[in-house]
């Protein structure tokens, strides 16, 4: 249960002239849930895409589920973690209905030349029952409200049957109701398929709830990591976002009163 | 009307090159379309005229030319498009221009009379050749059991590429792969059709089909349909009319688009989109 799963060891990233992450060390251990926290630009969303291997190493190295991390394999390892990012902007016209695109999450398990069964559509009826979506199953997905995709993106993740679960900040720009709705249902996928998940978001009210470590990143570093109660003070918020101390506590007391 | 005219070899050609060119155009068009590639599309059948070009003006297969010129383009145009340094409109506009610029220079050092440059900038049906038909058979083929047999793979990667990436797919290389698809449909396509005028029989049909279904499956099979259909009928005013055949295929493509565009389901309210009596009675 305590197992490494992932390993991070001095990953540095750069996009051309922006050094993303310079230097990150970051341990894994099984089953653990991890919220990433940090002002735009910390690298938070470059954290995930190394360890699913959609990220570039100019240095470092990465261990995912005990394999040391190449370009060689990265597609075979992907196949075994389930990424789901921010909400994107789906053609209302997309010829694609819900039911497949939670089958889409099994596609790289079945692999090449292979068409996905009886058991495989079994399994998507199942997860998109878990999300709350069956009702909706054959409804075009461009037609979806943004936290109806984020079920479906959960389901799509579900079916992929991964080991480690990474998400992009999956409750960015949705309303306050379907914000706690998805994060609840993180929580209860993370604890009964015992997953091990790294959660980025904004939403710091969140965290005491669903994470056993948060992990604060600033600039491209690891800037500080404990329970949530170690490191959502008020103190390490100001100085994580550079804003005044007293602004944390306005803003706190404002988040509440919502 | 007399139908003897089906018994002769040069209308035998005509009518295979519009069926098998209306089937790779309109599948090819279905990628172009859903993954919003006209752009693209448009350069590779530029560079791929440039490439027939510059066979006819070295006297060699323009064909060839064009295979390698439309490959060359696609594997340029598909890292410059991913790469993002600069918009992929724009990259790939330089690419665009400088084709259209090569062709014109190879047109203009060609010896002699420019017909056999003509005949592939206009496209000329009647005229095709086995061999041609046989091309384009075989692009065919390869278009249509490609699809059936990465049938999966090429939908995650239409519907989006990184998430396609995320689940284990080969998304990169399914989307280059499509793109040298779309060049060697274009070169096959290119006598029947034109160089100028092939990138409509591919945008068209697709475009027409991506109006009336909310399956990928079915919009594939009708995009062929309507590039099946666009072929022959364009195929028939060109010879009864005596008119050049790309312009006929083209503008019948066009026509179909318009009437699907018209009767399309996407334009009506569903009832799911509807509000519920609750809200319709706040």
């Amino acid at each position: 249960m305590n197992g490494t799963v992932v390993n991070i060891e001095h990953a540095v990233v750069s996009y051309r002239e922006d050094v993303a992450l310079r230097g990150v060390s970051l341990r894994v251990r099984s089953g653990e849930f991890i919220g990433i926290v940090g002002p735009n630009g910390a690298g938070k969303t470059t954290l995930l895409t190394i360890v699913n291997g959609l990220g570039k190493l100019l240095s470092g190295r990465v261990w995912v589920l005990g394999d040391y991390l190449t370009s060689a394999n990265g597609h075979s390892l992907r196949k075994k973690v389930g990424y789901i990012a921010q909400l994107q902007n789906i053609d209302p016209r997309m010829p694609v209905n819900v039911r497949e695109v939670a089958m889409m999450g099994r596609y790289g398990l079945l692999g090449l030349l292979r068409r996905p069964q009886k058991r495989d559509w079994e399994i998507i009826d199942e997860v998109l029952e878990l999300v709350g979506m069956t009702s909706l199953a054959r409804r075009p997905i461009g037609h979806l409200s943004g936290g109806e995709q984020q079920r479906v993106a959960l389901a799509r993740c579900l079916a992929q049957e991964p080991q480690i679960f990474l998400l992009d900040e999956p409750t960015a720009s949705l309303d306050w109701r379907a914000k706690t709705d998805i994060l609840e249902l993180v929580r209860l996928i993370h604890d009964s398929r015992k997953l091990t998940t790294l959660l980025v978001t904004h939403d710091l009210s969140a965290l005491p709830v669903a994470c056993d470590r948060v992990v604060l990143m600033k600039d491209g570093l690891i800037w500080g990591e404990g329970s949530p109660a170690q490191v959502l003070t008020d103190e390490k918020l100001s100085q994580l976002y550079d804003i005044p101390l007293a602004a944390v506590k306005a803003r706190r007391e404002e988040a509440i009163s919502v | 009307m007399d139908l003897s005219i089906l018994g002769y070899q040069f209308m035998q050609n005509a009518i295979l090159s519009a069926v098998l060119g209306g089937v790779a155009c309109g599948l090819i068009g279905v990628f172009v379309v859903l993954m919003g590639l006209p752009f693209i599309g448009v350069a590779i059948s530029h560079a791929a005229f440039a490439g027939a070009m510059l066979g006819l003006w070295l006297d060699f297969n323009p064909l060839l030319g064009a295979f390698v010129a439309s490959f060359i383009a696609a594997a340029i145009i598909g890292p410059l498009a991913d790469r993002g340094e600069l918009s992929p409109d724009t990259s790939v506009g330089v690419i665009f221009s400088l084709m259209l610029g090569l062709a014109f220079l190879f047109m203009g050092l060609m010896p002699g009379t420019k017909s056999g440059a003509l005949e592939i900038l206009w496209g000329s049906i009647l005229t095709n050749t086995r061999s041609d038909v046989m091309l384009l058979g075989i692009v065919a083929a390869v278009v249509v059991g490609l699809i059936i047999a990465f049938y999966k793979e090429f939908q995650a990667t239409i519907f989006h590429r990184d998430m396609a990436l995320a689940v284990g797919i080969p998304a990169t290389a399914i989307f280059y792969g499509i793109l040298f698809l779309t060049g060697a449909t274009i070169t096959a396509s290119l006598r029947p059709i034109g160089g100028l005028l092939i990138f409509s029989l591919i945008l068209n049909p697709a475009a027409a089909a991506y109006q009336l279904t909310y399956s990928m499956k079915r919009m594939f099979l009708i995009a062929a349909g309507f590039g099946v259909l666009s072929g022959l009928v364009g195929l028939l005013i060109s010879y009864l009319f005596n008119i050049p055949s790309g312009a006929t295929i083209v503008i019948t493509s066009s026509v179909i688009f318009l009437i699907s565009n018209f009767l399309s389901p996407k334009r009506k309210v569903k009832r799911w989109q509807r509000p519920s009596p609750l809200e319709e009675g706040q």
